[in-house]
């Protein structure tokens, strides 16, 4: 009895330490050191590894949870957070949802790859209109004609096409769906871009790393991965003809490349279909939302002004971490409409990136 | 009916259901060889002790998922042990359209599926609490044993001699100091096994992990904080396309397996002995 | 005495609370289905729409994927359950020893996780289920419909098995010698006193397997496909109710597609619980005639 009475006092103490572990006191006291985010999970390596730079260096800890868009969204404007992340941009109608006005800043710019899987992984070129048949399920054969014309150096076998796509909901979707609306009128009036959209065909792989998985698994597959994930897992990615006619395959200069065009004030903006010349055409923005004035967000104004610092610095210093991991960094232009975004952080009113002070 | 025919019919039936049952062995026989085989290459003093490595970077290992699922395990056994103690006790002591209520209700408790379980994990701490934790997947789990333990209570009181109870109150003894010293000390290895069943139900739990304790590359000890668990990471590295991975997903399938194994081993040959 | 009485307040309370807890389980999942209870009513069940984007959402194709996969194992798994009840029922009888190996062996295979099984089917079970496709000149996906019920009926045979095993070995031994004496062979004792005598209990192992069949999420989400659409025939990709929950839950787009999730979950749980106390019926009956 004494034997299991002991262990039961051992099991509570073990759940008790962790109740009490020194990641738990400090948390609770030196809560206003930290900074709580949630949000995408595509950007999740580079934000990790930023914020252990940033945390390093100026002492501030963020903690960031991956949780997916959607709930980064949701959770800002619960204001449990103190910023979300996302790889959608809001539309108006989620905007209006707020209490109060949001601010876009976008930190990097990431590409949506089409991956395959077909004996000898051959090099593939895709056209807007080849791809969303594919998906759309009219092509369905991979030595249909339409294919086999726009990549005449490579015999296509006689196999089935096997669509793979994302079971849960995610940015990436958002940013190929969006793609597939701009290039495809039946895309868009049959299905419609959205984080989960009602696919015509297929299977669903959950995360980046299920569709690439299934897509490794299955001889005859065709997905779409981010671009990091194809890069450090060595599939084979298609190029994809853009709007200037050119076949671009995704990099991290393609993707840049395709931000460089007329940008809007508010960032909210899709590269999709991008009208650049060398860009690669399924790429997109990923944000960092925070609320204009931080004291709606229920900042105290210290945490503000540290948000605030975190996010010039991710845009700016922070910035040479993005090409060692795979991601694109801000283009120029984009990085002096950001300037100009976060110059318009408040705090009850006060401006908290004073222009002087900033280079 | 010809004793021939009736012979050979006897034959056919006893061929059949030989070679059914044969075929039931055959799954377990396939999964645990491709379990050993695959995972053992993976094992190594590291895979327990260091935390793991980006996808192609060799060695690394799973202890942020063991640390994990202790601390879910530890959770899970706080809450539901005393509750499922009590409740098992007010069965086995109480007669009546009540006690058949509650007999009903743990039963249907049982059957829930763990997803659902996992939902309402979700609507009662990770909403409030604005995050997945520990604490909630711990919840979930705890809910998941509760029944098992509440049946062990139960089925191993009511197997105990009266007359242990007799004694003690016929000593003296008031009633709530005979079932403190007496009747729950007698009942205690039955309890304690009911109590390894669950946590070994609760140790290959996935589905109500998804978004609860929802998975952490790191090392956690904080119950407010997501962590990742065992079976949660097979089910993330299954999934992957990274062949080391998979590898990992075998390792640490086999170490759930001998988890899991260790305790039924323990539950038929220990002291406290079902039965 | 005040201690007794505090103790035994303490006792009911605890039945009390617990009761309290399993309403409030089931009235938190009404509540929070009520915007999708609201906006779709009944056509939620019967509408094959599920469209995040559109802000539509029906249950059918994964009621469907559910009630068929479920069914499907249970076919498959009913007659090799079956037999190994009747096997292990009889032979441990005799004090075969092979039967006690069996025995073990299949209660092992009732303590394997479901995600271990999801590992085992995805490169085990997908492959061979892709060469047969290949073979019948289908498209190979490997993952589908089919794939997802074969691993569902391997994991539900120990739950069919082990509530008819006890039944068989139930069976009262002067039946089984009046029987004998009579000179009648095994299967003839099987079929005459055996089966009929048990039949109540096979009920219950089927709705036993059942249950856990229509609940299981891990393996099935593995190996389906995780379609949203309704499944066009076994081969093919589909989802489950559990399985479209798993995938979604965490990052569902909006308020209504959270609470669409969560009314698939309280239809999965309300009929986990008919289900179960059906069961439950079934036992009860048999223990008393017992």
């Amino acid at each position: 009895m004494n034997r299991i009475r002991g262990l039961y006092l051992f099991v509570s103490l073990l759940a008790f330490l962790g109740f009490t572990s020194p990641s738990f006191t400090s948390n609770a006291l030196a809560k206003e050191k930290e900074l709580v985010g949630a949000g995408a999970t595509f950007p999740y390596p580079l934000y990790s590894k930023m914020f252990s730079e940033y945390y390093r260096v100026y002492k501030v800890k963020v903690n960031y949870q991956a949780i997916g868009s959607g709930g980064g969204i949701r959770q800002l404007r619960a204001k449990v957070v103190d910023f979300g992340a996302s790889d959608a941009y809001l539309s108006d109608e989620e905007l209006a949802k707020f209490p109060a006005p949001v601010l876009h800043i976008p930190i990097t710019a990431g590409a949506v790859a089409i991956s395959y899987n077909l004996p000898g992984n051959p090099s593939l070129r895709l056209t807007p209109e080849v791809l969303a048949d594919i998906f759309l399920g009219k092509i369905t054969r991979w030595d249909d004609p339409r294919i086999q014309q726009i990549n005449l150096s490579t015999k296509l076998p006689p196999m089935k096409i096997i669509v793979v796509h994302r079971s849960d909901g995610s940015g990436t979707t958002f940013i190929f769906t969006d793609y597939l609306s701009k290039v495809s009128k039946e895309w868009a009036q049959r299905v419609g871009k959205g984080k989960a959209v009602k696919w015509p065909t297929g299977l669903g792989g959950k995360g980046n790393a299920g569709v690439a998985g299934l897509i490794k698994q299955l001889p005859g597959a065709i997905g779409y991965v981010e671009l990091v994930y194809c890069l450090t897992n060595d599939m084979p990615f298609a190029a994809i003809k853009n709007k200037s006619g050119n076949f671009v395959l995704p990099s991290i200069e393609s993707v840049t490349e395709s931000a460089n065009i007329e940008l809007p004030d508010d960032m909210r903006v899709s590269l999709c279909d991008t009208s650049a010349p060398n860009g690669y055409p399924i790429s997109g923005f990923t944000w960092i939302l925070v609320y204009q004035d931080l004291s709606q967000g229920g900042l105290s104004e210290e945490k503000a002004q540290a948000l605030a610092d975190l996010l010039w610095w991710m845009t700016h210093e922070g910035q040479k971490y993005t090409k060692p991991l795979h991601f694109s960094p801000l283009s120029d232009t984009a990085k002096r409409k950001v300037e100009a975004l976060l110059k318009k952080l408040t705090f009850k009113g006060k401006v908290l990136l004073q222009p002087e002070s900033r280079p | 009916m010809s004793t021939r025919a009736r012979r050979i019919k006897d034959r056919i039936f006893k061929a059949t259901i030989l070679s059914l049952s044969l075929l039931t062995l055959l799954p377990l026989l396939l999964i645990l060889i491709t379990i050993i085989s695959k995972g053992y290459s993976a094992i190594s003093l590291d895979f327990f002790t260091k935390l793991p490595t980006p996808p192609g970077d060799p060695g690394g290992g799973i202890l942020n998922s063991i640390v994990g699922s202790l601390l879910l395990i530890a959770i899970a056994v706080v809450i539901s042990v005393p509750t499922g103690v009590g409740l098992g006790l007010y069965l086995s002591e109480t007669r009546g359209p009540w006690a058949s209520l509650v007999e009903i209700l743990i039963n249907t408790l049982q059957g829930i599926p763990s997803i659902v379980v996992g939902i309402l994990a979700y609507l009662w701490i990770v909403k409030p609490l604005g995050g997945f934790s520990a604490l909630s997947g711990g919840v979930a789990l705890a809910i998941i044993m509760l029944p098992t333990v509440a049946r062990a209570t139960q089925e191993t009181l009511i197997r105990l001699p009266t007359s242990l109870k007799e004694a003690g109150l016929s000593l003296g003894a008031s009633y709530t100091r005979t079932i403190w010293k007496v009747i729950l000390p007698s009942a205690m290895p039955g309890i304690l096994s009911g109590v390894l069943l669950g946590v070994a139900r609760i140790a290959g739990e996935t589905a109500p992990l998804l978004f609860t304790a929802f998975g952490n590359p790191y090392l956690n000890l904080n119950p407010l904080k997501p962590v990742d668990a065992v079976p949660l990471l097979v089910f993330n590295y299954a999934m992957s396309p990274y062949s080391d991975w998979h590898q990992k997903a075998w390792g640490a399938s086999l170490v759930l397996m001998v988890f899991i194994l260790g305790i039924n081993i323990t539950i038929r040959k220990g002291p406290w002995k079902r039965r | 005495m005040d201690g007794d009485k505090a103790f035994r307040i303490g006792l009911n309370l605890t039945a009390f609370l617990f009761i309290l807890f399993v309403g409030i389980t089931f009235l938190s999942l009404i509540i929070a289905s009520g915007p999708s209870i609201k906006a779709f009513g009944w056509k939620f069940v019967i509408s094959t729409e599920w469209d995040p984007t559109a802000g539509k959402f029906g249950a059918l194709p994964f009621l469907t994927g559910t009630l068929l996969t479920s069914f499907l194992a249970l076919l498959m798994s009913t007659p090799l359950a079956f037999s190994l009840a009747l096997f292990l029922g009889i032979y441990s009888r005799k004090g075969l020893r092979f039967a006690y190996i069996l025995d073990y062996a299949v209660d092992l295979l009732a303590g394997i996780p479901s995600v271990i099984y999801g590992l085992w089917a995805l490169f085990f079970l997908v492959p061979v289920v892709r060469w047969m496709e290949i073979k019948m000149n289908i498209t190979p996906f490997g993952v589908g419909i089919f794939t997802a019920s074969l691993v569902l009926a391997i994991m539900i045979i120990p739950y069919i098995s082990s509530i008819s095993k006890e039944m068989v070995a139930m069976v009262p031994q002067d039946l089984l010698e009046a029987g004998m004496a009579l000179g009648a062979t095994d299967w003839e004792v099987v079929k005459n006193i055996i089966v009929p005598y048990c039949l109540s209990g096979f009920y219950a192992g089927i709705l036993l397997g059942l249950g856990r069949a229509l609940g299981e999420t891990m393996a099935v989400t593995m190996v389906i496909g995780n379609f949203n659409g309704m499944p066009k025939d076994l081969f093919s990709p589909g989802n489950t109710m559990a399985s479209v929950i798993a995938n979604e839950f965490a990052e569902a787009v909006g308020d209504l597609h959270l609470s669409s999730l969560i009314q698939i979950g309280l239809w999965l749980f309300l009929v986990n619980v008919i289900v179960n106390l059906v069961g439950q019926v079934i036992v009860r009956k048999v223990s008393i005639r017992r």
